[in-house]
């Protein structure tokens, strides 16, 4: 069976998968479905779900149309949470490999760099960062991987020194393999896997982060995000509990379809395979 | 008792450094914005001539060179003093004293609960690994652990506060009720069900996944199969020696997560409109209040270097290994 066959028959990976497709297929489809700006007014305000065609979600305090929220909501939480992901494994990666090589005093500064990091809230730094530089995308990515880069170098400075001390790193350096070589095409590839897996709650998490971020405010204001709908929902809270409630379905969903992914990769991958048993 | 003040000693003198590294890292980052206190402050007064703004920058002692106020700061620091907030304009540290317990209240609630039935929910799904239960708990859990805590606040106030009308909507007291003692309480544990379950949930999945992988792992060990071929009985096995072996990487998990529940209870403060150490944040925020800021940071930084302490020494009660070996430093 190939590795998409054994995803698609745990039933865990199967759902995430389908849950991710659409996602990104409603993601990218969304200038198809709702053209026009998101934050528009398409209609009366205040109208309920399932009473219009037109707004098949309704319409916000402002009027502007739900669905069309939801659809670009979904792109800026996964391009949100993905280039957070991104930038914190990235970031942790070099680091980790960094102080793993390095070893002594750099080691011991990186270090202590991770752990300052992994003490101070993930969400209070986000907050206290994107309120001083600025509130605009980038920033917020920035922000969040900030937030989330310690626990891949943690990993990838643990790997790195566990398998350097593996015999066939020493025979590559008997045979004279150049440090970096060895690095790159002995180590690194090795040492990875443990640590990618740590990818999803880290795209999970920047997702929910970038909503709570947005929730209080601190989004950028220029695009739709699902976490600024839900906290504009709020006002309304006791007439139109849709307004707060449906936005935040979806992002369950999303970070529910994550995990579920997740969890169906690495019971596909056979390193979860006895657990399931 | 020996091995608790080792083990303090050790974290002590290893928080320094990271704490050092925290506030001169926050130090630069907040001095990195456009524009000061003194600006946010003649903003929301409506202006002021040069003459003031000179003399409010003197005050503050923003008139300095960046590394003389960082200096400034973190020898203040040394005498506890986290300085002084420009838009409440109260002491700093006062200002988190009052605060904080309120966010600890709704901390520690959480916590306890979220340990308690986490863990007792991961017992209940890792006694059977793959029986139906088990599977049932674990899809359940990763349902909620998808389920954004904010979210979930607004969700509990809409079904509890508006529709049932069981639980106040907001505050962390009923303001000005006159109440004391007991029935004073009461009244806040009232207002505290709905932030602390809309916390406390997330954890719960955790914890609950956590231990019943642990147990799951546990029950692969050659203690327990020597234990069942002894005949002991499924529950003694269960509670004795796969629980309790998993409740170990349970307490790790306590420790990681600490600093992300306080984040946590900086977005729960806000939606239930308590003014706590999380609200204090946003209004730092708000009024672009620096020092503040700084000092939340700071506070938040101590705040989970001591969980992570009483992580240890609960560490070492679990496991008479840690710090054995040390005894002799």
């Amino acid at each position: 069976m190939s590795r998409l066959q054994r995803l698609l028959s745990q039933p865990e990976g199967a759902v995430g998968l389908a849950i991710l497709f659409i996602l990104v297929v409603a993601g990218l489809l969304a200038p198809v479905i709702s053209p026009g700006d998101p934050l528009r007014i398409a209609g009366r305000a205040l109208l309920a779900p399932f009473t219009d065609p037109a707004s098949p979600l309704g319409t916000d305090r402002l009027g502007r149309d739900v669905l069309a929220g939801l659809l670009y909501g979904a792109r800026t939480s996964l391009a949100v949470g993905l280039a957070a992901a991104f930038s914190a494994m990235i970031l942790g990666v070099c680091v980790g490999m960094v102080a793993g090589f390095a070893g002594g005093l750099v080691d011991e500064a990186l270090m202590r760099v991770v752990d300052a990091f992994q003490i101070v809230p993930a969400f209070l730094l986000a907050l206290a960062f994107v309120s001083t530089i600025g509130v605009s995308t980038p920033v917020i990515v920035l922000a969040i991987a900030l937030g989330t880069w310690a626990d891949p170098a943690r990993l990838t400075r643990a790997q790195v020194l566990a398998i350097r001390e593996q015999d066939y790193v020493a025979s590559a350096r008997v045979i004279g393999m150049h440090p970096a070589e060895i690095a790159f095409r002995e180590i690194l590839p090795n040492a990875l896997p443990p640590v990618l897996a740590l990818s999803a709650t880290i795209v999970a998490g920047a997702i929910l982060t970038e909503a709570a971020l947005s929730f209080l405010g601190l989004g950028n204001p220029n695009i739709a995000t699902w976490g600024s709908m839900i906290a504009e929902g709020r006002s309304v809270l006791r007439s139109a509990s849709y307004l707060s409630v449906i936005p935040g379905a979806a992002l369950a969903v999303t970070v529910l379809g994550v995990h579920l992914f997740s969890e169906g990769l690495g019971k596909a991958l056979g390193d979860d395979g006895a657990r399931a048993a | 008792m020996k091995r608790a003040i080792i083990l303090l000693r050790r974290r002590a003198i290893s928080s320094i450094p990271v704490l050092l590294i925290v506030v001169i890292f926050t130090f630069f980052l907040l001095e990195s914005a456009s524009g000061d206190a003194v600006d946010a402050y003649l903003g929301s007064i409506g202006g002021g001539d040069a003459a003031l703004v000179q003399s409010l920058r003197e005050s503050y002692g923003l008139d300095r060179s960046m590394f003389a106020r960082l200096w400034l700061y973190l020898s203040s620091l040394g005498r506890l003093d986290l300085g002084w907030s420009v838009a409440f304009n109260r002491p700093v540290g006062a200002l988190i004293a009052e605060r904080l317990p309120n966010t600890l209240l709704l901390m520690g609630s959480a916590t306890a609960l979220s340990f308690g039935l986490g863990s007792a929910l991961g017992i209940l799904a890792g006694a059977r690994p793959g029986s139906l239960r088990d599977r049932l708990l674990s899809i359940g859990s990763l349902i909620v652990y998808a389920i954004p805590s904010f979210w979930l606040g607004l969700v509990l106030s809409i079904v509890f506060s508006v529709k049932l009308r069981w639980f106040p909507i907001a505050a962390i007291e009923t303001i000005a009720s006159g109440k004391t003692g007991f029935s004073r309480a009461l009244d806040i544990a009232d207002h505290l069900v709905l932030p602390v379950g809309a916390l406390a949930l997330i954890y719960l999945a955790l914890f609950l996944r956590v231990m019943r992988s642990g147990m799951a792992e546990a029950w692969k060990l050659d203690f327990v199969l020597f234990a069942r071929a002894k005949g002991l009985s499924r529950s003694r096995i269960v509670l004795r020696h796969v629980a309790r072996n998993a409740l170990l990487p349970l307490v790790t998990m306590f420790g990681l997560q600490s600093a992300a529940m306080l984040g946590g209870s900086v977005v729960i403060e806000s939606v239930f409109a308590i003014p706590g150490f999380g609200r204090l944040a946003q209004e730092a925020v708000n009024g672009r209040d620096a020092p503040l800021l700084m000092g939340i940071v700071v506070t938040s930084a101590v705040l989970v270097i001591s969980v992570n302490f009483l992580v240890d020494l609960v560490y070492a009660a679990l496991d008479p290994r840690i710090g054995a070996s040390e005894g002799s430093v």
